[in-house]
């Protein structure tokens, strides 16, 4: 084009395509937020209609130390990025694999959680509406620190092999990304679940 | 320019055999040939969800008929609501975005163009998941039943009791899996849009096409998730025993509208903003004139965007909410029209002193403006809750939403059609076709929609199988009726307007409507890499600054 000769002042520069996994990743988050949205709505709407028993305030107890895990796995990963960053692989597989253990820990505690709930308290999806919203809610929820830990796993065991390097380290704040939504996503549940509605 | 010694792309003039040129179009990446898919799949859905709004005619062109059982009724509206909209309407406009936008704004592809084929891909099963109903809809028995609970599925009517088999899964899930393709395609058009821009290309630099392309996937962002949840939720009380819609245990029946209606009126501003899109760039081009007001354009463009966020109540008036709840809704749905008010004064604005030239691409956009109008119009009426109480569910209502859907969205994309072909297939559509095509499509279109407001009026309810004689229905049931015969007259030219272009049609060349934007630019069709140069652009219309050096836009703008 004719215009090609002409220089472009930096203000007219759009944003880098080095950027489209960020602003894709935040769409992403953006789409899962609205899914997420709905279901908190339908637990608030729902809080208090169940016809039946259990209630929360008889069955659910706060799980302390498992969203601590969760919350610390937000940490950790950071730690890796940064590791990564600065090119230090090793350290970087460290952090990662701590990240995927404090995930880990944090699903065997919902799955001790619901085990308790159906066979001591009697609480399963179909029995009353808080259980059909609370198991929905805070399934959905689980259901994304699995597929977050999938691709932890996946990626972990790409360091095993030697295949991350420096240079992966923008895909991996991208990746990251994902999984700090999923810890932000815990604090919404987390206050829904077990201090507002309780 | 390099471009244009650039051999023209290799589409339909390789020596290579069918399944290999297949192959090719099954794991193609590029978004030109997603874009053409999406286009293509659509109007295979266009012909499905035609066939049974023409038995619906038939059915209810005279009273006490027995053309289709009530099942087979039930099953029809079904169908036609949950096709046109997700399996016509969403995949075209889609297309239009997937081959438009990134040859607008100086890319070679889209910003994932793997995420691209997937998201078509997953459309594209969502609904052979829907139309395997047909077949699959009671399981192993053997016999199949399409869904029959309506395209917006109210409960209690879809719960197991009341839903039987399968069909009602069918339809959950066929929509799950093309929502997540929707997703999917709106991420990719958004990233694309804020990454993949050429230098120069300010925001202020898009084309209004692009502008509300990304309005449109914004929307799609947040709207397409509340739709899934509700689905999520009615497979968990169908499947699981869940108490969501069931008022038996609690439940709310109409917290699923609340869940559907959250999500489907956003979806008719996810329809119609690329209808717009075509229309900004149609009008501007074959008046001879910029764009009226850019900047107001854009502004009106997100405001629409925001306030349909929060007007979707105004489709569940009758269902009684609070006073409080009913005002909200009748004022910001009232609201709405302001934004689109300012955008047809633009366009009428841009129009006003052209040079319009009346190619069939203009013809269906002054059809739209005029058409959109009266949507618009009926739409402010029914906005307004004592009126809706009267006419809620009423014929009136269905002749309302096609003067959106066909009056507005599809009259835009018969023009976009028009417009881009060229582009697309390196032909020029024949006009003569074309005109036959407006017209005989037009006067069908007036005789079914404009005369279905009557029997509305009078109180003849919607999803009726048949009616009484002597109502004073008959006259204009008939009338509607007999419209559709003019629209299939219509639609069957354009389609061999289409066909008979591709081989016979003129040479389009590169910019055969000397037009402004950069998808003119390069070759007809364009290369799979699209531009052999990376454009780099000054102003809002690139090719007037290249076509008139002496008096270029940037010097102004």
């Amino acid at each position: 084009m004719a215009a090609a000769t002409i220089t472009v002042p930096q203000s007219d520069m759009p944003l880098s395509a080095n950027l489209r996994g960020k602003v894709g990743m935040w769409c992403l988050i953006i789409a899962e937020s609205a899914i997420f949205s709905i279901f908190v709505v339908a637990y608030l709407y729902y809080a208090g209609k169940s016809l039946s028993g259990p209630t929360p305030a008889q069955v659910l107890d706060v799980p302390y130390f498992t969203s601590i895990c969760l919350f610390s796995s937000s940490l950790t990963i950071l730690l890796a990025e940064k590791a990564l960053h600065h090119g230090n692989v090793k350290r970087f597989g460290v952090f990662w694999f701590l990240t995927i253990a404090l995930g880990v820990i944090f699903l065997i505690g919902t799955g001790r959680e619901w085990y308790r709930l159906i066979y001591q308290d009697g609480l399963t999806i179909s029995t009353n509406l808080f259980g059909t919203t609370f198991y929905s809610l805070v399934g959905l929820h689980a259901f994304h620190v699995t597929v977050g830990l999938i691709g932890l796993t996946v990626i972990w065991l790409f360091t095993l092999f030697g295949a991350v390097k420096q240079e992966h380290s923008e895909r991996i704040n991208v990746f990251a990304m994902y999984w700090h939504f999923v810890d932000a996503i815990w604090v919404v549940v987390l206050s829904v679940v077990y201090f507002i509605t309780r | 320019m390099a471009s244009e010694t650039l051999a023209i792309a290799p589409t339909g003039l390789s020596t290579r055999s069918l399944a290999e040129r297949l192959h090719e179009w099954a794991v193609t990446v590029d978004h030109k040939r997603l874009g053409i898919l999406y286009i293509g799949y659509a109007l295979v859905f266009l012909v499905i969800g035609g066939v049974e709004a023409t038995i619906m005619r038939v059915q209810l062109a005279v009273p006490n008929n027995h053309f289709v059982s009530p099942q087979v009724f039930n099953r029809m509206f079904t169908m036609h609501g949950t096709t046109m909209i997700f399996f016509v309407a969403m995949p075209i406009l889609f297309g239009f975005s997937n081959y438009t936008v990134p040859l607008m704004i100086g890319a070679r592809d889209m910003a994932f163009p793997r995420l691209n084929a997937w998201g078509f891909w997953m459309s594209a099963l969502g609904g052979i998941i829907l139309y395997f109903s047909f077949i699959g809809g009671f399981g192993l028995y053997g016999a199949g039943s399409a869904p029959d609970v309506g395209w917006f599925a109210y409960a209690p009517l879809t719960s197991p009791a009341f839903s039987v088999g399968h069909s009602t899964d069918y339809w959950i899930v066929g929509l799950l899996v093309s929502g997540f393709g929707s997703i999917a395609t709106a991420l990719n058009v958004m990233t694309t849009i804020l990454c993949m821009r050429c230098p120069g290309m300010k925001l202020g630099r898009m084309p209004l096409f692009v502008w509300m392309n990304t309005v449109m996937a914004g929307l799609v962002l947040v709207a397409i998730g509340p739709l899934t949840a509700a689905q999520l939720m009615l497979l968990i009380d169908r499947y699981l025993g869940g108490h969501f819609f069931d008022t038996q245990a609690g439940g709310s029946a109409v917290i699923w509208m609340h869940f559907f209606w959250i999500f489907g009126h956003p979806e008719v501003y996810i329809l119609v903003l690329p209808a717009f899109a075509i229309v900004s760039e149609v009008i501007p081009v074959f008046s001879r004139k910029p764009i009226f007001g850019y900047s107001i354009m854009v502004a009106a463009t997100v405001s629409i965007g925001f306030i349909s966020l929060g007007v979707w109540a105004h489709h569940m008036f009758t269902v009684g909410m609070t006073s409080y709840a009913n005002a909200f809704f009748v004022a910001s749905t009232a609201a709405i029209a302001v934004p689109t008010g300012i955008k047809i004064f633009n366009w009428v604005g841009t129009m006003w002193g052209g040079k319009i030239i009346y190619k069939t691409p203009m013809l269906f956009c002054v059809a739209f403006l005029c058409q959109f109008l009266i949507a618009g119009l009926t739409g402010i009426m029914l906005a307004t809750a004592p009126f809706d109480w009267q006419l809620g569910n009423s014929y009136f209502v269905v002749a309302h939403f096609h003067y959106v859907i066909l009056g507005g969205i599809v009259m835009a994309v018969f023009a976009g059609s028009y417009y881009w072909y060229p582009k697309v297939l390196g032909k020029m559509m024949n006009e003569t076709l074309g005109k036959w095509h407006f017209w005989l499509f037009v006067i069908g279109f007036h005789l079914t929609f404009d005369f279905m407001h009557v029997p509305g009026l009078l109180g003849m309810p919607r999803r009726v199988y048949t009616y009484e004689a002597s109502r004073g229905w008959e006259i204009w049931n008939l009338i509607v009726s007999i419209g559709v015969i003019f629209q299939i007259i219509g639609i069957l030219l354009w389609v061999a307007d289409v066909i008979w272009s591709y081989y016979k049609g003129e040479i389009a060349g590169n910019d055969p409507w000397d037009a402004w934007t950069l998808e003119w630019h390069t070759t007809s069709p364009p290369p799979e890499y699209n531009y052999a140069e990376i454009p780099v652009i000054r102003s809002r219309r690139p090719l007037w600054d290249l076509k008139h050096p002496e008096d270029p836009d940037w010097k102004y703008e």
